[in-house]
């Protein structure tokens, strides 16, 4: 169920702002792709172009192509509503929905779609909960608020509900950047089991974790305030991390800069 | 009035603030402290006097009145002896500001989500300012506007609702007119949209974006997202404005006064001339009333302000509700 | 894993299902409608009053008062009316607007969440949801009843202030609230005293945004009617002296001049609230003109 993502030459605005500008890269199915880059480099406006999630704030837009497998995400007939539907996302503090229960929050987007039964919707929430390794620390209490869990228990819920109706794309913008090192952890884990099913596509300021969940890793990078952000590398993270072809990125995984 | 017991309490604190934290010493700091000490506690002397006259000058007519004062239907107060009751005034007072609520709610969120979510951004102030100016018509202009201009218009729509829905007892009866309770309370409703959306529009305002963007990267449409993120994280604000709203309509005078014509006793159907309000019987009754008259309608109003001050109170208290989630 | 029906797989990019998209646009339109339900009656009225209130929009309007012109005669004015509203509301604000302000400095700069500022700002709450006929009552049994004065412009001028306290503490509170704290610090930082620093650092900073709540507020009471009936009464003659004797007013001149069936008093009506909405609507865009400015200045 997972599919390719291949961009082209991709530029994101703010109004007047150019935030990203021209970038072109392929996400391979099946694998974890690690954004890495100083802030402010446009990571994050990148990781929310392939989902149509950019578009959401107000004067935000987009030009250039977003390819999953044959179909571009921009062309005029796609409905962003389906798009989302079909890439889903985890961001960077966990938003469970407050008034909803567990297993409600999980339920959420499959009752959107459509999924009525009540057999099939407890099959799905509790598979979905197994997914983000969360079910044995919340199967006797699915009717409980989700606002009531730990910081990190909450991330893999709202995973767990992204999951739920089973994407084709999983975009995490710094999922673990609130969380405790166990629930870091825990988190990483979690995303090298998943990639097993899914595409991953992960925005992470720590670049050890960079290293330790992803199997390729892109390099951002901003030439000076107000400037837009570029993709200055994306290659296996074994050859980024040890032998990078630019020079910025050596710098920057060295630590010199950012 | 005011000024005099201003005087006295800024007399009062000025002693009272000398040594305590707020003090430096110097006489410029005490006497703006005081001030305003003064004039805070000015207020507080206002609302209790307002309590304490209003009791005082009703209990006489009060003692007077040969009829049940919370459960008669007439009004005769200048009469001898006098007989007055609220029954009918507290029964049109609460049928048509629930109805006005009923209507202006519904409407009041849509406006309030059109202006949160539908609207170009640019344009959001300028439409709610648009909503706002509703606000600053004065109540006499609704009246005149609601006596000449709408009810001659409501005449058929009463009609028609008589003729099509006369089964239903609330628009029943034989001679639907345009003065109403119906009429009245469609006026009142145009009346407090403003306040109902504009809470509403703050409501919407804090709903977290997070929580806005996690229903929207589930792939929500624009009126899931609001169904799963916007209505339940504002739904007790949304039922306190709407409350706002109630406790408004209750206290509004001319413009019901106007609309309405006075026909005595309780009327439940509401197409139907007659109905009148507290405020309303107040403004009417005023020019023509004894001692005793003027005591029994301050009477009346002390019931008015203590209702709408228990309405208030607990919507106040379901909005600040809100606070305490999330 | 467990698979559904609806997606899954095949499903497209181009559409959600019919089903939620109609219903996503029937609410739309819902939306819209709401919207437009609420422009319709504003639209109804400013377009009334306004073409009504031309037909008599004339000098003689502006001139004379009703003195010995009875409800069916063509002419007479609403000078009496304008001359009382003028005075009214200038003594209203006269005694409110430093009232208000100075308990909206209290709350913010001194009551420090202490009980009284809690008491202080709950009665605030309780004032902002008086009716404005029970404000007219309080008057009327204090001012009138016990106190045993005459109606008279400044009784209906101290029942327009029970209405306009609440409001402008409000808004001026609000104001206070936004000047920033790193302000007052650096004011004590250079050894001034509180209450200079308040007066001429805090205040300066918030004060056109309470110039605007304060014409906001001049707006609003300028339209009440119910508490005049009860403390400025009747007249239809000339009265220069609010403290003395019934005076007239705009609203009241109005519900007069409405009472009366006769065309040429319904005309008179409505010239008075084409008047009263043209003041009120003016005082309205000053405002909102004030706080632009400042909001353009501050970015």
């Amino acid at each position: 169920m997972a599919k390719r993502i291949d961009i082209s030459g991709l530029h994101a605005f703010y109004g007047a702002v150019h935030a990203i500008e021209d970038i072109s890269m392929t996400i391979e199915p099946r694998s974890v792709t690690a954004f890495i880059g100083p802030s402010g480099c446009g990571k994050s406006t990148f990781l929310r172009t392939l989902n149509r999630m950019h578009e959401v704030i107000p004067g935000a837009r987009v030009e250039g192509k977003v390819m999953l497998d044959d179909e571009d995400l921009y062309d005029a007939s796609v409905d962003p509503v389906a798009v989302r539907r079909l890439v889903g996302m985890v961001f960077q503090r966990p938003n469970p929905f407050p008034t909803m229960s567990i297993y409600d929050n999980v339920a959420a987007g499959l009752k959107l779609n459509g999924v009525r039964r009540k057999s099939q919707l407890d099959d799905i929430v509790e598979e979905s909960l197994k997914g983000a390794n969360l079910w044995n620390e919340v199967k006797d209490r699915l009717g409980k608020p989700g606002a009531g869990l730990s910081g990190g228990q909450q991330q893999r819920l709202c995973i767990a509900r992204a999951i739920a109706v089973q994407p084709q794309v999983l975009l995490m913008d710094e999922p673990c950047s609130a969380l405790d090192p166990i629930s870091t952890l825990a988190i990483e884990d979690l995303i090298d089991k998943l990639k097993a099913q899914y595409t991953i596509v992960i925005v992470t300021h720590n670049m050890q974790q960079a290293a330790r969940v992803s199997d390729r890793t892109a390099f951002f990078n901003i030439a000076g305030t107000g400037k837009p952000g570029k993709l200055i590398e994306i290659d296996d993270t074994s050859k980024i991390f040890t032998n990078p072809d630019q020079k910025a990125t050596e710098d920057y995984i060295t630590g010199r800069f950012g | 009035m005011t000024t005099e017991t201003g005087v006295e309490a800024r007399a009062g604190t000025r002693a009272g603030a000398a040594g305590t934290a707020m003090s430096t010493g110097r006489a410029g700091d005490r006497i703006f402290a005081g001030a305003a000490r003064g004039s805070g506690i000015t207020v507080l002397v206002i609302v209790a006097a307002i309590a304490a006259f209003l009791v005082w000058k009703a209990i006489p007519a009060l003692r007077e009145n040969e009829a049940g004062f919370l459960t008669t239907e007439e009004w005769n107060p200048n009469a001898q002896p006098p007989r007055f009751g609220i029954a009918q005034l507290a029964f049109g007072t609460a049928l048509s500001s629930l109805l006005a609520m009923l209507m202006a709610t519904p409407v009041a969120i849509g406006i309030a989500l059109f202006i949160s979510f539908y609207s170009p951004r640019r344009l959001a102030s300028g439409l709610g300012y648009i909503v706002d100016l509703l606000a600053a018509v004065p109540s006499i202009v609704y009246g005149l506007w609601g006596l000449i201009f709408l009810a001659q218009h409501m005449d058929k729509v009463s009609g028609f609702l008589n003729a099509a829905l006369g089964w239903f007892p609330l628009f029943g009866g034989d001679s639907p007119g345009k003065n109403s309770i119906f009429t009245g309370s469609v006026v009142l409703a145009i009346m407090i949209l403003p306040i109902i959306s504009s809470i509403s529009r703050e409501v919407f305002l804090q709903v977290p974006r997070p929580n806005i963007e996690a229903a929207l990267a589930l792939g929500a449409t624009r009126w899931e997202m609001i169904r799963l993120s916007v209505l339940p994280y504002g739904r007790s604000g949304m039922i306190g404005a709407s409350m706002l709203g109630l406790g408004r309509a209750m206290g509004e005078t001319i413009a019901v006064a106007m609309v309405l014509t006075f026909v005595p006793g309780i009327n439940w159907h509401i197409l139907e001339n007659g109905g009148s309000t507290f405020a309303a019987n107040i403004a009417n009754s005023f020019a023509e009333a004894t001692e005793t008259g003027r005591g029994a309608l301050i009477a009346s109003g002390l019931v008015l302000f203590v209702i709408t001050l228990l309405v208030n109170m607990a919507a106040r208290a379901v909005v600040a509700r809100r606070k305490e989630f999330v | 894993m467990t698979t559904f029906s609806t997606t899954g797989e095949g499903a497209s990019l181009t559409s959600v299902s019919l089903g939620r998209k109609v219903k996503d646009r029937s609410i739309q339109g819902l939306v819209y409608l709401a919207f437009a339900l609420a422009v319709v009656p504003l639209v109804a009225v400013l377009w009334t009053v306004v073409v009504n209130g031309l037909e008599r929009l004339d000098p003689t309007f502006f001139q004379f008062s009703m003195n010995a012109v009875s409800g069916s005669d063509p002419g007479g004015g609403a000078y009496h009316a304008i001359v009382g509203t003028l005075q009214q509301v200038a003594i209203c604000s006269a005694i409110a607007v430093p009232l208000s302000i100075l308990t909206a400095i209290y709350l913010v700069e001194y009551a420090g969440g202490g009980r009284l500022g809690k008491i202080i700002s709950f009665t605030v709450d309780v004032m902002m949801g008086i009716p404005s006929i029970v404000a007219g009552l309080f008057v009327l049994a204090l001012w009138l009843l016990t106190l045993g004065f005459d109606y008279s412009g400044l009784a209906g001028a101290l029942s327009l202030t029970i209405l306009m306290i609440p409001t402008v503490t409000r808004a001026a509170e609000e104001m206070l609230k936004l000047v920033p704290n790193d302000l007052r610090e650096a004011s004590y930082a250079l050894g001034v005293p509180r209450w200079r620093t308040v007066c001429f650092v805090v205040l300066p900073t918030a004060l056109t945004g309470m110039v605007t709540g304060v014409m906001l507020a001049v707006a609003r009471v300028m339209g009440e009617t119910a508490p005049l009936l009860l403390t400025i009464f009747f007249t239809k003659a000339i009265n220069n002296d609010p403290f003395n004797g019934p005076q007239a007013s705009l609203p009241t001149f109005i519900w007069e001049q409405a009472a009366d069936p006769n065309q040429n008093s319904i005309d008179r009506a409505w010239t008075g609230a084409l008047v009263l909405i043209g003041i009120i609507m003016l005082l309205n865009l000053v405002a909102r003109l004030v706080a632009r400015r400042t909001a353009a200045k501050s970015r």
